[in-house]
């Protein structure tokens, strides 16, 4: 049977990719930010997943405003890495495995999940930049040495879905994984975050204090979590922070009990304060 | 439009429903320079390559003036306008900079000093005065 055994958080800024593709992980700014994600990258080739269900959000790439779904599964047999205006990445094309994207596609939805069903789709820098992080730098020629299952999340427009939708998403994306017959080892990722304002007079807003404070009740206190309103969100972490709404759906997917085995936090990246879990799974 | 609990955060301009309406051609005049085809026809004749775009006269003023924080409150999104700072050759975090008033080195630095802090910053009226 497929079954998930790790949740990983992990903010997803483009300046990191950028940072990455142009060679300068060493430099002090940076090196702090890459340090934090050595650990993750051990963790990683000893835990290695089969396929990565990656909770992340399109930065009107995909979508421009002419369509906003809420949540959009990808079900393509792959995603090339998107022009946002500067080039694509110089990463691989992401690889799905398209049938347990259906099956999840399925079950989720006489779940009572309307998910949108994406059969052609680019991915941006929400996507590739955890990858980056979590499995090392990859040319375009390479293979990431996974296979992907990708949800696009709208956090764009408000409203985001809340938390607490976000936490039982999560939950029916555990039962659709633990109902597949192969047997896969599944990582789930949760992207974006965490505290960052990009806009208007307030932009630069970090607020590590609740930052660190939600990571704690993430891991230990989901249930106090999945009710955090979007009012805290836009107040104390800032207008763009409310992407931490996907964490949620990866926390979902998780059991009560999990054991925190990585945890970093660094202030800047650009604009943003960058965050990171790896948590266990043990069923 | 009911009362919106958001709107007591400072310096914000949350991107809800109502922005979206007003700002969809604007969005999307912002989100076609992402191609190449579409900034050469920006530079060539900007007013020609604006008029495609059925804007109100405010949004195209504040596109001529490259009003940042008037493009946000007329329904551009920051991930749109931050493509016409980009056609103009702006880093994202120099138009942070501008949209908060600050200087580009003022800026980074506070950055690196761990933000800007939450605290005075919550509520509107912490901002009475300043």
């Amino acid at each position: 049977m497929a079954r998930i055994t790790a949740g990983i958080a992990s903010s997803h800024v483009p300046a990191i990719g950028v940072a990455m593709d142009t060679g300068l992980t060493d430099q002090p700014y940076w090196k702090p930010v890459f340090d934090g994600y050595e650990y993750s990258r051990k963790w990683t080739a000893e835990n290695k997943p089969d396929v990565v269900f990656l909770v992340y959000n399109d930065h009107c790439t995909a979508f421009d405003a002419s369509v906003i779904p809420t949540f959009a599964l990808g079900a393509a047999a792959e995603f090339k890495p998107a022009d946002e205006g500067w080039g694509p990445r110089p990463v691989p094309v992401v690889k799905n495995h398209q049938k347990l994207a259906s099956h999840i596609a399925q079950t989720v939805i006489l779940d009572e999940f309307d998910l949108t069903i994406m059969n052609e789709m680019e991915v941006d820098h929400g996507l590739t930049v955890p990858l980056s992080l979590m499995f090392g730098d990859r040319s375009p020629d390479d293979d990431w040495g996974v296979q992907v299952v990708p949800l696009a999340v709208n956090v764009v427009q408000y409203p985001a879905p809340t938390a607490n939708r976000c936490y039982m998403l999560g939950q029916a994306i555990r039962r659709a994984i633990d109902s597949y017959p192969e047997d896969l080892n599944v990582h789930i990722y949760g992207t974006g975050g965490m505290s960052h304002q990009l806009q208007a007079e307030r932009a630069g807003l970090i607020n590590a204090d609740w930052d660190l404070a939600f990571m704690d009740k993430l891991v230990n206190d989901p249930e106090a979590a999945r009710r955090i309103s979007h009012l805290e969100f836009l107040r104390e972490t800032g207008s763009e922070g409310i992407e931490m709404v996907m964490w949620l759906v990866m926390r979902g997917a998780l059991d009560h009990n999990v054991t925190e085995v990585h945890r970093h936090y660094h202030v800047p990246a650009s604009n943003t304060a960058v965050g990171h879990l790896i948590l266990e799974n043990h069923t | 439009m009911t009362d919106k609990d958001y709107d007591d955060i400072p310096g914000t301009y949350v991107f809800d429903a109502d922005r979206s309406r007003e700002g969809y051609w604007l969005n999307q005049f912002c989100i076609s320079l992402r191609l190449a085809d579409n900034r050469a026809a920006m530079r060539e004749d900007p007013e020609a390559y604006i008029a495609r775009f059925d804007m109100s006269e405010a949004q195209k003023q504040a596109i001529r003036d490259r009003a940042w924080n008037q493009l946000l409150e007329l329904g551009g999104n920051i991930y749109y306008t931050s493509k016409l700072a980009a056609f103009d050759g702006i880093a994202f975090q120099d138009l942070a900079a501008k949209m908060s008033h600050m200087s580009r080195d003022d800026y980074r630095q506070m950055m690196v000093d761990g933000g800007r802090k939450i605290d005075g910053n919550r509520s509107k009226s912490e901002w009475e005065g300043k």
